[in-house]
């Protein structure tokens, strides 16, 4: 949903967000008229999720291009291995982000995230999104497909798959069991829901636009 | 980088075999870089020149274009393989050299919290080819660990990695522990990894950012060269 380079100054939303998450995005932020009326949306690649290093120069691009024609703007990431450097261009333009260090821990909610990592470190976490396009941002992104000797390499540490699940499919659970497999890991599945993308329709305002906003208790234990 | 037909390494001259090992270790041909560092070898070469020139000078180039983006993980993983099947004939060589040519030990270590080591990997091979005697202590790597090796090993550099911007501020624990145990001037101190900059490197007080192996690689050696001296 490109933003169009006519638009005057608006008092509409723009919700900046990776690649990785459109989906969900999409279904929050288009719910209803009014919020579709409200908010632009536009993603970035989602395989920006392997270098991360370009997150904070690709947002800041874009920005640099569309920011003027907002006063209110919401990147749907979190720091998400920019090392602070997309703080900074969220600084620059005067725009908000996702919480936390990545979207598994905005996913899972905080306390949840560190405590499965403080129970075994070496987890490895999938979103539906994934688990979906696994193929393409796992095993080509790594260049898996090509090396397979890699995997060894790149897995060596880790000794679980965690699927924090936003949608109850059955289908993908199967996938993410098989890609478990693949990366020779433990299999483990957490429905976490989408929950933690609800500051994305959050406005300053304090007013709801949301017919119901996406809440899942999310439920761990580590036992 | 290299799009020749097929050719014997053995016909081309020392010049352009080096060049060939190096666009075979960018290339990631682990048999190649092994038959063109035994043809070195066998012209007489001295395995630190061997290693400098071809391997480490290959190894340089690699590091470059992954910082510019133009490689990614997989690609130098493929040619830390290469080096490393390089490194096979030199290493015995090197080790018994008369000699001393060792730039001391350093000491190296994915930070607490932290499970990721092909970086750190990467640069103790290139600090190996360099000249260092590399004590790794491996992932997750505490405080006390960390010190530990210090009073053990006494090594010239510590460095420090991290892949994950959640557990690179425990280089800066490590660091005021040091300062606290009144060990900190005794040892030069770096750090590494995908997320760190320089600014962040001087906020925890560290000596030196190596911002990819190779960087960090001449770092080192600048500086214990220059400590060897002094």
């Amino acid at each position: 949903m490109p933003v169009s380079s006519s638009q005057v100054a608006t008092d509409k939303r723009l919700v900046l967000g990776c690649g990785a998450l459109v989906y969900e995005l999409v279904e929050l932020t288009q719910q209803n008229a009014e919020l579709k009326q409200k908010i632009d949306l536009h993603c970035l690649p989602a395989h920006l999720h392997n270098t991360p290093q370009f997150i904070a120069r690709e947002v800041d691009l874009f920005l640099l291009e569309h920011a003027h024609k907002y006063q209110d703007i919401f990147v749907a990431y979190a720091d998400c291995g920019s090392a602070g450097d997309l703080d900074k261009v969220l600084a620059k333009h005067n725009a908000q982000r996702l919480p936390g260090a990545h979207c598994y821990e905005f996913f899972a909610g905080a306390p949840v995230y560190e405590s499965m990592l403080d129970e075994e470190l070496g987890s490895f976490f999938l979103t539906d999104y994934l688990v979906q396009f696994f193929e393409r941002i796992v095993m080509q992104g790594l260049g898996l497909n090509d090396y397979p000797e890699l995997r060894d390499m790149y897995f060596k540490h880790y000794t679980r798959l965690i699927y924090l699940a936003q949608t109850e499919n059955p289908e993908l659970q199967d996938l993410a069991k098989q890609q478990a497999k693949q990366l020779g890991l433990r299999y483990e599945y957490r429905f976490v829901g989408k929950q933690g993308l609800n500051p994305v329709i959050d406005f300053p305002s304090g007013k709801s636009l949301a017919n119901q906003k996406i809440a899942v208790e999310v439920q761990y234990d580590p036992t | 980088m290299s799009d020749q037909d097929d050719f014997e390494l053995s016909e081309l001259d020392d010049k352009e075999l080096v060049e060939q090992i190096q666009d075979d270790l960018y290339d990631g041909l682990q048999d190649e870089v092994y038959e063109g560092v035994e043809i070195l070898l066998s012209r007489d070469w001295d395995a630190n020149n061997v290693l400098g020139d071809a391997l480490v000078g290959g190894m340089k180039v690699v590091g470059e274009d992954f910082r510019d983006g133009i490689l990614f993980v997989p690609e130098v993983l493929k040619s830390a393989g290469a080096m490393k099947s390089g490194m096979e004939l030199l290493r015995p060589i090197l080790s018994q050299s008369s000699v001393d040519l060792s730039l001391g030990k350093f000491v190296i270590g994915t930070v607490k919290g932290d499970i990721h080591d092909i970086g750190k990997n990467l640069v103790g091979m290139m600090l190996e080819g360099a000249g260092f005697e590399v004590i790794d202590l491996g992932i997750n790597t505490d405080v006390d660990e960390y010190l530990g090796a210090l009073d053990e090993h006494k090594p010239v550099i510590m460095g420090m990695s991290a892949l994950l911007t959640t557990t690179m501020p425990y280089m800066g624990v490590v660091i005021e522990e040091m300062d606290k145990r009144g060990m900190r001037n005794d040892f030069h101190v770096m750090c590494g990894g995908a997320p760190l900059n320089q600014e962040f490197a001087d906020a925890i007080g560290a000596d030196a950012y190596g911002r990819d192996a190779a960087r960090s690689s001449e770092m080192a050696q600048t500086y214990a060269e220059a400590a060897k001296v002094a």
